[in-house]
Formats: C-alpha cells, structure tokens, sequence
C-alpha cells in the first residue's frame, strides 16, 4: 500500500512541478524546475512521519550529495548537446552514469 | 531586464501520452527512492532524490518541440531543438544549489516540525534557484563584450 501511496504521490508532484516548467519562460528560467526537488518532498514528507526525524535527516543529508552530482551532470549534458552535438535523449541518458559515479563516490568519501 | 512570464501557449505542443509518461517516470523514481532507501539504508535512499531521472523524459520532449515547432515552419530544427534542451540543462545545473539548500534546511531542521522544516524547504529552494539563476545571467551579460575579443599574447 504505501508503495501505491509512493507512486501516486510522486506522480501527481513531479508533474505539477513539469507543467510548470513548461509554462515559464525563458528556458533557463524553466530549466531550474527539472531541478525541482519533487521527489524529495514526497519521499522525506514520508520519511517523517513513518520513520521519524533522524531518518529524514539522514535522506538529507545525503541528498546535498546527489544535488553536487546534479550540477555536475546539467552541465556536461549542456556540453555534450553544444560541443559533441549529440541528441538529447542520448546525452541526459548517458551523463546518468556520471551523476550516478559523482553521488556515489562522494557518499562513500564523506560516509554513508 | 530579463521578465519572466507564463506561456499557456507551450501545453498546445505536448500530447497525451507525454503527461503520463511523466506521471509514470515521476511516480516511479519516488517509489526508487524509497526502494533503496529500505534495502540500503537512508543515505542510499537520500541519494537518489536528487536523480535526474524526470530530466532525461523532459528534456527529449523539449528537443522533439523545438525541433517539429521550426519544421513546421520549414526551418532545420534538429540544432535548435539541442540548443533549447541544452538551456533546459543549464538552468539545471543552476537549479542543483536550490536543491542542495533544500536538503541543508532539512537536514539542520530537525527540531522544527515536519510541515515547517518543509514549507521553509521549500521557499529556500525557490529564493536560493531565483538568485542563482539571476546571478548567472548576470555574469553572462557581463562576459559577452569580451566573447569575440582575442586575448593579448
């Protein structure tokens, strides 16, 4: 059930923050709400109230990880789109494996 | 002076099917999210809020618009539909310190309670990406007269 409840949530979150990403003008502007932390909200408002205070924190605190590696993938799909010229289902798909390297290498550096 | 404005006009280029696909993606990194976190532990889980996971369907639906709004007009659009999803990315990129600030406020929140530390979360990540987004625009404009100059040797 709370899979269900995850997976509704999510879904109704997400796209209200990609409506609006589609509405705002310019790109750039619109870009920061493909950054928008929707997943977040859903999962730590969850997090508080089945598994408490210290349990969110610890999503948090991890999440500063995951949003290092964000930065650092938005910028090379920016360049594997302009320099490499590459489409952009190939280069947001591809740049997840970097995202994915950086979180985690940082995560087990500064401890899990 | 940058305005930012609403653009109702842009839902006209989205179909059906790309309102459920996100739906889905969405609804699937969330359940993700909470997967890892229950077999790996929270820092595992915490991690992967951050995933850009709605980022790789949103930005392929960007460069498909860009790319059919310019043939429809019978331009080349493959360079312009790359040029619009690399703008999508870039504001990402800026969009990341507003997301980091959100897990700051929460991770330092805790002895607020769970709807405050959220709601304050929340206007954190929207001041923090406004100003970000801004200040890159700013340096930006400062940098173009220098674009075309040669540097002395």
């Amino acid at each position: 059930m709370e899979f269900v409840i995850r997976f509704l949530a999510g879904g109704i979150v997400v796209s209200a923050f990609a409506l609006l990403g589609d509405l705002l003008r310019p790109k750039s502007f619109a870009g920061l709400f493909s950054a928008a932390p929707s997943v977040a909200l859903v999962t730590l408002g969850l997090a508080f109230h089945n598994q408490g205070v210290d349990y969110a924190a610890a999503e948090a605190r991890a999440m500063i990880f995951g949003s290092i590696a964000l930065a650092v993938y938005g910028i090379l799909v920016c360049h594997l789109l302009m320099r490499k010229r590459w489409s952009a289902e190939a280069a947001s798909s591809t740049a997840l494996l970097a995202w994915f390297g950086i979180g985690a290498g940082l995560l087990m550096i500064f401890g899990a | 002076m940058t305005i930012i404005r609403l653009k109702f006009a842009s839902l006209k280029q989205s179909r059906w099917y790309e309102y459920v696909i996100r739906f889905v993606l969405g609804g699937l990194a969330t359940v993700l999210a909470g997967g890892i976190a229950k077999l790996a532990g929270p820092s595992w889980g915490g991690l992967f809020l951050a995933f850009p996971a709605i980022f790789c369907a949103s930005s392929t639906l960007i460069e498909k618009h860009e790319r059919r709004r310019k043939e429809m007009k019978h331009l080349k659009g493959a360079r312009r539909g790359q040029e619009a999803a690399a703008l999508d990315a870039f504001g990402a990129a800026l969009g990341s310190a507003g997301m980091a600030a959100f897990a700051l406020v929460v991770w330092f929140g805790q002895s607020l309670p769970p709807v405050v530390v959220l709601g304050l979360a929340m206007m954190t990540w929207g001041i923090v990406s406004v100003a970000v987004w801004y200040l890159g625009r700013i340096g930006r404009r400062n940098l173009k007269p220098f674009a075309n100059k040669k540097l002395p040797a």
